[in-house]
């Protein structure tokens, strides 16, 4: 267990290095959360609420969403593809390291340097401008810190299964670019909130694991009914994604043997 | 940078080390027109690279040790095809050169292998080639040879050196390597901390290095001679390794010497490895060296 | 021959276009994610009209108008000028010394070095959406507004392509990894999809004045569609495009020749 924490902070500290790329990035989402926020406004001029939300539940949604981009990153993660590309994946194999757990430690580390560093700022400084839609109950922030935390992992398992494609799909740049597409669209972190989607689209994206990675902790950050079912949907695709991870992580050891590296 | 004054004269072959960090670099960035002097005039062909950037380009060429002039997907030959038009090569000429390197750096076989394929001194021959299809009058090379095998070091420079005589075309070029200036170029400059510490033949340099070794082998093992004027003895079996200083006693004396003593059946008499001498000239500057020569 | 001087910078986009079709699969998928994360962006856009009749004022066919110029015009400027995405590991490793050695420009060859065909997905789904919108106006056409409409097509990637090029500028000073000059090009594009009404004050001053992005595609559109500008600038503004267009290009120009002259002053 000790290890699994020693990788966590290794996660963090790695990313921790980039200071200004940090800063930078929290520019890049500042500007896109009042861009968005604007537009999400001009639909709110005209009426009070739409699909349940109101205008600072939207705005909410947006800065939020922007904040947490980084941290549930859910785009363009290819480590483990390189390695596989280069042959290094090998040598991860013969470590004494569960190799799932390897990544998924990092991750977190990873997530919670983001959720700080990119997530905190942007929301502080756009509840300054904007008004936002607080936790009126104070264990909901317990809560969105799990949600959080799931939707990490749910994150974490898809990209895994999309790296874990390099074995064998040689030029892996076409998967990664739809998934880095398709991803953050499906899981309502684009910009507007899922809910706004005609309701039938809604109801079947809302099952989708990609929602548990976006929509999901908004809703419990909104305190939106049903945040119990939100929550275990979350945790049943983070289990079950992580499980079939481990199953093709199977397959590509199998393979990786077969080829001789 | 602090001060440098050097001309070169069309024609010429010149070599520029120094330690790392002493300007080697710097000073190829100012003639290749890369980094503006902050003082100081600066002419190549009698342009001014900082301010005619464009127009000295396509009478200099340039080789990066480290950096790549070559498209690194396609195939040696495109890149060559590439710049051709890039520098306006008109294609008798281009292909007259074409024929005459590969036929000089052996490129043939792998014309056609795209380049992030092949092996560091093949890259470097395409590089040379690259850097002089379009018959430059100078030529800038920044450490060519770093990385290469001894076959590809070699071919190289004969290359350098056949380009010179034939063409007449300027070569400066920096390096680490002593053994390739000495082999290639007839004028060398030292740089050191951004000032200009030695700029003349490079024998001029093995003069002022007085030391000499004379290694003896003997026909049968003796414990270390004691010779005048010698300075210093070592002996391992029948070898003795004799140092001393040939303005002080000649090795003709010496040899004479240790022949009366004991009989020689083999004899060499060494110079300090140039690496040495210049690692001297570093230390305590020229006048140092030559004071040290007596 | 005219071509004898423009002969250097096509073969250099020869180069590129080869080094492409290297890689077959990927450059499908990648067409085909261009084109659907256009689609889906205008599925936003769609959804938001699913809730009301107008946004700010415009309808459905007038946003679409505004986005499929505003999606080619940045198509466009992707194909020319997203190499620049490249630039900065080029100056990280020294590469742009060999760029100065040549007897090129050196805006043209990194901007030559990649001319990506493959974001020609983005320009045909704009395109449709375009088309679409289009067909479902209500608008009498006359030939100026057909011209301003075509005249898009240069002046808009015009003005995208100067705006990205300053923004990359800033690499020359810090070295980074440019992912800053990408709230300007993305977010460029997000921008002028949307009337500048839609933005608070300072924003659409903004967009009018400063960084004229708005005249991409929202002053054309204007025209085309015969409104007044919400924001008070005179009817006859439309037609200023094509002198915006030429000054921003001027402009980028003099901020890259400042970047490059920073970086010969200083080497890397």
């Amino acid at each position: 267990m000790r290890l699994y924490w020693a990788l966590a902070c290794l996660g963090f500290r790695r990313h921790a290095a980039y200071r200004g790329a940090t800063v930078a990035g929290v520019f890049t989402n500042t500007v896109w959360g009042f861009m968005i926020a604007y537009v999400n406004l001009a639909l709110f001029s005209s009426q009070a609420r739409v699909a349940g939300y109101d205008a600072s539940d939207a705005l909410t949604y947006v800065w939020l969403t922007q904040g947490m981009l980084m941290t549930v990153a859910v785009w363009y993660w290819v480590d483990i593809a390189q390695r596989v590309r280069t042959g290094d994946v090998a040598t991860d194999f013969q470590r004494p390291v569960d190799f799932q757990g390897y990544w998924l430690a990092q991750d977190l580390g990873r997530a919670a340097y983001h959720a700080l560093f990119r997530g905190i700022p942007p929301v502080l400084f756009a509840s300054l401008v904007f008004r936002l839609r607080f936790p009126s109950h104070p264990v909901t922030w317990l809560w969105f810190l799990l949600s959080l935390c799931a939707a990490v992992c749910v994150s974490f398992s898809l990209r895994f299964l999309v790296n874990l494609s390099a074995f064998w799909i040689h030029d892996h740049r076409g998967v990664i670019s739809i998934t880095s597409f398709a991803f953050p669209f499906l899981s309502g972190l684009y910009g507007i909130p899922l809910a706004f989607l005609p309701p039938a689209v809604f109801r079947v994206l809302a099952v989708l694991p990609f929602a548990s990675m976006g929509q999901a902790p908004m809703s419990v950050f909104l305190e939106r009914p049903g945040t119990a079912g939100t929550m275990l949907l979350q945790v049943f695709w983070a289990a079950a994604l992580l499980a079939l991870g481990r199953l093709v992580l199977r397959a590509a050891e199998r393979r990786l043997v077969i080829q001789g590296g | 940078m602090d001060a440098i004054t050097f001309t070169v004269q069309p024609g010429e072959m010149v070599g520029y080390i120094g330690p790392n960090g002493a300007g080697k670099s710097t000073t190829v960035k100012m003639l290749t027109g890369i980094l503006y002097p902050s003082s100081g005039t600066v002419r190549v062909a009698g342009q001014d690279p900082a301010r005619e950037r464009v127009a000295l380009a396509r009478r200099i060429g340039v080789v990066f040790g480290q950096r790549r002039q070559l498209w690194w997907d396609l195939p040696l030959r495109d890149s060559f095809d590439i710049l051709r038009h890039v520098y306006r090569v008109p294609l008798p000429r281009f292909q007259r050169n074409l024929a005459t390197f590969v036929d000089l750096l052996d490129l043939g076989p792998f014309l056609g292998t795209p380049v992030r394929q092949l092996s560091l001194g093949q890259v470097m021959r395409g590089e040379l080639t690259a850097a002089l299809l379009h018959d430059p009058e100078v030529v800038f090379l920044d450490e060519p040879t770093i990385g290469l095998d001894v076959e590809s070091k070699g071919r190289a420079l004969d290359f350098l050196a056949a380009l010179n005589r034939e063409r007449g075309t300027t070569v400066l070029m920096t390096t680490h390597d002593l053994a390739d200036l000495e082999r290639l170029c007839p004028r060398m400059l030292i740089i050191d901390q951004g000032r200009l510490i030695f700029d003349g033949p490079v024998a001029q340099i093995r003069e002022c290095d007085a030391e000499r070794t004379l290694v003896v082998d003997l026909e049968a093992p003796q414990p270390p001679l004691a010779v005048a004027g010698v300075e210093e003895v070592r002996a391992v079996g029948r070898r003795q390794w004799l140092r001393f200083r040939r303005n002080r006693v000649s090795a003709a004396a010496l040899i004479a010497q240790v022949a009366a003593v004991a009989p020689i059946v083999d004899l060499a008499v060494e110079g300090t490895p140039i690496e040495e001498i210049v690692r001297r000239i570093y230390r305590e500057g020229m006048d140092g060296l030559r004071s040290a020569a007596g | 021959m005219a071509s004898t001087a423009a002969r250097p910078h096509l073969w250099l986009l020869r180069a590129s276009l080869r080094a492409q079709v290297a890689y077959r699969l990927s450059f499908a998928l990648l067409t085909v994610t261009a084109a659907l994360a256009t689609f889906m962006d205008f599925l936003v856009i769609g959804a938001i009209f699913t809730h009301l009749p107008r946004l700010a004022g415009w309808s459905l066919p007038e946003i679409g108008l505004l986005y499929g110029i505003a999606g080619v015009a940045f198509g466009i400027t992707d194909i020319c000028v997203g190499a620049l995405d490249a630039f900065p590991q080029i100056i990280r490793d020294g590469g742009f010394d060999v760029l100065l050695v040549r007897p090129v420009g050196t805006l043209y060859q990194v901007l030559a070095r990649e001319f990506a065909m493959r974001r020609f997905g983005k320009v045909a789904q704009a395109g449709a959406i375009l088309a679409y919108s289009i067909a479902h106006l209500h608008v009498t056409w006359s030939a100026p507004k057909v011209a301003m409409l075509a005249s898009t097509l240069v002046t808009g990637p015009l003005i995208f392509g100067s705006v990205w090029v300053m923004a990359m500028t800033h690499v020359f000073w810090t070295v980074d990894t440019g992912e800053v000059a990408n709230a300007f090009t993305y977010g460029g594009s997000f921008l002028t999809s949307y009337p500048i009404n839609v933005f608070a004050g300072w924003l659409r001053d903004l967009l009018a004045f400063v960084i004229p992005m708005a005249f991409v595609a929202y002053y054309p559109v204007l025209l085309v569609l015969g409104r007044p500008d919400p924001v008070g600038l005179p009817s006859f503004t439309p037609l200023l495009t094509p002198a915006v267009a030429a000054g921003v290009v001027v402009l980028a120009a003099a901020v890259w020749r400042t970047g490059v002259r920073h970086y010969r002053g200083t080497g890397s």
